[in-house]
């Protein structure tokens, strides 16, 4: 049991799972970090997942199936920033709402235009790379062999979104208006404008993040598939302290749970048991990050500019 | 002045519910539509099959009686600023245990006793499911939004464990994930011999049954609780204002932990309309998203116990007009939780536009 848990594809594996958790949760943060709480990234992932499964069906193209994810999970973050923005309606409300369109809508959508109950027929991902050379050491070179393109993109994202949010203009004034929205307003940065930014930016990672999860994890769109998936990045995103490469490491920890949960299943433990161990490790990293991470002041708090 | 507040409520209250079920009937309309099939010829079909029979009357009863109790576990959370969206999870933990309590503690005890037990124990069994979420949030404080929803999957995950693999059925050759059949001392009867005494003639087989009455009993529990007594007040308290409820001496973290547990054990009470009053036995996963569809009902009726019937007795029609309507033009009844999204999303929107408007209003006639 030890020899299959301590191998080189448990770790390929940790960063395969991390990878759709990992959109989502830099997703989480460019919203948050705006003043946005955008607990809709779950079913912003759902249908990504769902409409990648069905722009690759159609066009077998796995791009043209991004390309899907990318505008339903925008439509979705756009209706969330309207309601939450634009009418200051409560952000968990209008989230959960979003979440229940998510897991009606793909459902129905998918037994329409699929004609079946449950999933949708096979579908082709993108074809793998190999990193030249370092792909060719044994045992580490697996980690950077067989890679999916939408990994490697994730990993450039990543980093691109720490530099742009602490080292550019546009990241300051981002982060400014969901630290304190009145003195950004003040010094001439339109909030509004900032905030729908941001959490149209959470759909696109989102969307993304769900096409991961159909076109490369399991090459096949089932019902409900993101398994509660958007609200665990959430919380990595918590643990990371709304930081683009902090977050990263929390989906990290959430990967390597999940490899080890699907290797772990065979062993004789119940599969049930197997199944909650990345949910007991969110509300167990939840619990820890208290005290240790500060969410921007602003987040959740509606902006409303000052009659003068 | 009496006039204009009560022009207010009535817009507010009544109008801007009735302005959200239109825009959602509406938006379902166009899916019909983009179906191929005609709107207004399948709407009158399915409002018929629902609400022109005695036995459709019924079956829209029956599904109201568990909007009503998961609508007011979901309300009791937001009265005290709360978010219980583990509703789903402490239904199906309460539906197992009171389940369990039926068929392996109710016999110790004289059989008068039976019906008493598997309702305090579907009640203790949602409020035992929430207490992790609350003690997080009262002790801790971490929000219960993330929290409550990785409780609905451990929460699937483990009664999904018991019933296939300890408690299943025995006896029969198939067994299905389900428990053995509660004793009759434990059920809950059915309510058509009432029905037919007073000359509406729904079925023996129609479902609907005492969780009715048992769910009407509990809208003027919450009534009572949340306006009439002193912790009713403090929770309101809470959620208008958590610092100045702080501020005014109310122990908050305590209160935090009260109306968590009384919303989980009335998220609990609403297996009880399919556990013990139709299928007699927990089926694995019963509840099909029923706590979520508590959060509309408890949106739409404006989280007022009231209001909670008038919107679960709207939900229940919706469902069983979504059967109808699988059934006649093969539209997935799914079609209902988009609806349902639709109707969270209008009546929230339409609130802050009206409240805008009045707003409005006021300032024009007092500038």
């Amino acid at each position: 049991m030890l020899e299959t848990i301590f191998a080189w594809e448990t770790l390929t594996s940790a960063i395969r799972m991390a990878t759709p958790l990992a959109y989502a949760s830099l997703g989480g943060v460019f919203s948050e970090r705006s003043g946005v709480v955008n607990i809709a990234l779950e079913g912003i992932m759902l249908f990504g997942a769902f409409f990648a499964a069905v722009g690759t069906y159609f066009f077998k193209n796995p791009l043209i199936g991004v390309l899907f994810s990318i505008i339903a999970g925008t439509i979705i973050a756009f209706i969330h920033a309207v309601v939450s923005i634009k009418f200051k309606v409560n952000q968990i409300v209008s989230g959960t709402a979003l979440n229940m369109l998510a897991a009606g809508g793909t459902t129905f959508l998918s037994r329409l235009i699929f004609k079946a109950a449950g999933s949708s027929p096979h579908i082709e991902g993108f074809t793998p790379i190999d990193i030249p050379i370092i792909s060719k050491i044994p045992g580490i070179g697996l980690i950077f062999s067989d890679l999916s393109p939408l990994i490697i993109l994730m990993l450039v994202i990543v980093f691109m979104s720490q530099y742009i949010l602490y080292k550019t203009a546009f990241g300051l004034r981002l982060r400014a208006v969901g630290e304190n929205p009145q003195a950004a307003d003040t010094l001439g940065v339109n909030v509004y404008k900032y905030r729908y930014i941001g959490v149209l930016i959470s759909g696109i990672l989102g969307g993304i993040g769900g096409a991961f999860l159909s076109l490369e994890h399991a090459r096949v769109f089932v019902e409900n598939m993101t398994g509660g998936r958007g609200f665990i990045a959430l919380a990595a995103m918590i643990f990371g302290n709304w930081k683009p490469i902090g977050s990263l490491g929390a989906c990290l920890l959430f990967g390597l749970a999940e490899a080890l949960r699907m290797r772990l299943e065979g062993v004789g433990i119940p599969t049930q048991f197997i199944q909650m161990i990345p949910y007991i490790l969110t509300m167990l990293v939840l619990a820890g990050a208290v005290g240790k991470s500060t969410p921007p002041s602003a987040d959740g708090v509606p902006y409303e500019k000052e009659e003068i | 002045m009496k006039n204009r507040e009560f022009i207010e409520n009535l817009i507010l209250n009544i109008i801007s519910p009735l302005i959200s079920i239109f825009i959602a009937l509406f938006f379902g309309g166009i899916i019909i539509y983009l179906l191929g099939h005609n709107p207004w010829e399948t709407y009158k079909e399915v409002i018929n099959f629902a609400l022109g029979n005695p036995n459709g009357w019924g079956y829209v009863l029956f599904n109201t009686t568990s909007f009503i109790l998961a609508g007011l576990a979901v309300a009791i959370g937001f009265k005290g600023g709360l978010f219980n969206i583990g509703a789903e999870g402490q239904i199906l933990v309460g539906g197992l245990i009171s389940a369990l309590a039926g068929l392996y503690i109710a016999p110790i005890f004289p059989s008068f006793l039976h019906l008493p037990i598997t309702l305090i124990f579907s009640a203790l069994g949602g409020a035992i499911w929430a207490f992790i979420p609350a003690i997080l949030r009262a002790r801790l404080g971490v929000h219960e939004v993330i929290n409550t929803i990785m409780m609905n999957w451990i929460g699937y995950a483990l009664t999904n464990y018991l019933v296939v693999n300890t408690f299943r059925e025995r006896g029969v050759l198939y067994p299905l994930p389900q428990t053995d059949k509660l004793p009759s001392s434990a059920v809950l009867p059915k309510l058509y011999p009432i029905f037919q005494k007073i000359g509406i003639n729904i079925p023996e087989s129609n479902p609907v049954n005492y969780a009715l009455v048992i769910a009407i009993l509990m809208v003027i529990f919450t009534y009572y609780l949340l306006w009439k007594t002193k912790l009713g007040y403090e929770i309101r308290a809470l959620g208008l204002n958590i610092h100045a409820s702080e501020n005014a001496g109310i122990n908050v973290k305590n209160i935090i932990l009260i109306t968590m547990l009384i919303s989980g054990a009335m998220a609990g009470l609403a297996s009880i309309n399919d556990v013990l009053g139709y299928r007699y036995r927990y089926l694995d996963n019963f509840s099909h998203g029923l706590g979520f569809t508590g959060i509309a009902v408890a949106l739409l009726g404006k989280n007022h116990p009231i209001g909670i019937i008038f919107s679960a007795l709207l939900f229940g029609a919706l469902d069983r007009m979504a059967i109808g309507m699988d059934v006649f033009t093969h539209i997935p009844r799914e079609i209902i939780s988009v609806l349902q999204a639709v109707i969270i999303l209008t009546i929230v929107v339409g609130n802050e536009v009206l409240i805008r408007f009045l707003k409005k209003r006021r300032k024009a006639i007092y500038a």
